[in-house]
């Protein structure tokens, strides 16, 4: 039986609340989980490698602390964005995706250039506990940010097809939800991996 | 619920305007900038975990509130998000202890 076009694009529940955006924060509560245990595992075996160097000996603060202001003000362009789409404004939707996706990759770089420098002092993912601990964390956030990218260069590409109308505004919450959850594990990240440090940097 | 309709209450459901946004990343970004300032002052090495962490959950606050809009969306959404983060800062807290991080 054929259905009005609008009920396609509705997935409403009996508490009136959209099925896709509820099964969205489900997605994002395990993702809690996942952080959870992984963050929880790299601060158990702190300070328990035998040998190579750790983390704490060759840290670059101030290129981290640049990485979370670049994070933290994709988040702002992501909401504005939002708020765009949500107006109808097409120009400026496209302007504030296309700055998350690019500060998004600004991130990208960032890690890929300081996960390379810590290669190079020869710390890997197999060196020791702290190694693999590390590089497991910030790589799995690093991979999240990477499909972050890909799913907002995706709205705007459909943003130049013309297909990201008020109506669909649900689909950028729903990729906003995902880039700022990304934003605020980065915020435990930087304060528990990188800043709460045993000998902090005279 | 029609599309447009639909749209006018996404567009209308109580998010807040860009002034808002701005305001929130001002504060988030001397939030960060305080940080950093706490982790470089020696004077404040002595309160550097629970000040950091203080900073930390601020900023976590204020862009879950804000920017994912769980301050004024249905509480559905909130519960969804509170209960495994309860539930991971548990096993956390549980594994510090378990593994000697943290003693009684």
């Amino acid at each position: 039986m054929a259905h009005p076009a609008s009920a396609h694009s509705e997935h409403y529940t009996t508490t009136g609340l959209d099925s896709r955006k509820i099964a969205f924060w489900a997605f994002i509560g395990s993702e809690c989980l996942l952080f959870g245990s992984l963050i929880s595992t790299y601060l158990v075996y702190e300070g328990k490698s035998v040998s190579g160097p750790t983390t704490h000996q060759i840290f670059n603060i101030p290129l981290t602390s640049f990485s979370t202001f670049d994070l933290l003000m994709s988040s702002l362009c992501m909401v504005l964005a939002l708020a765009a789409v949500q107006r109808g404004d097409k120009i400026w939707q496209r302007v504030w995706l296309a700055s998350t996706a690019f500060l998004g990759m600004v991130f990208l770089g960032c890690q890929a250039y300081e996960f390379t420098d810590f290669v190079h002092k020869g710390l890997t993912i197999h060196t020791n506990l702290y190694g693999s601990t590390f590089f497991t964390l910030t790589g799995f956030h690093g991979g999240h940010v990477a499909v972050g990218v890909i799913w907002l260069l995706t709205l705007l590409v459909r943003s130049f097809q013309g297909k990201l109308g008020p109506e669909k505004s649900l689909n950028v919450e729903i990729a906003g939800l995902y880039w700022h959850f990304v934003d605020v594990v980065w915020i435990v990240i930087f304060t528990v991996v990188y800043l709460i440090q045993t000998t902090p940097i005279k | 619920m029609t599309e447009h309709t639909q749209a006018q209450a996404h567009a209308h459901g109580g998010h807040p305007t860009a002034g808002v946004y701005v305001a929130v990343a001002a504060v988030l970004t001397v939030l960060t900038v305080t940080e950093v300032g706490v982790f470089y002052i020696p004077a404040f090495h002595p309160i550097l975990a629970p000040a950091l962490i203080l900073l930390s959950a601020s900023k976590f606050a204020l862009v879950v509130l804000f920017y994912m809009h769980l301050k004024m969306d249905n509480r559905l959404f909130s519960a969804l998000f509170s209960l495994p983060l309860l539930i991971a800062f548990s096993v956390l807290v549980a594994l510090m202890f378990l593994f000697g991080v943290f003693t009684l």
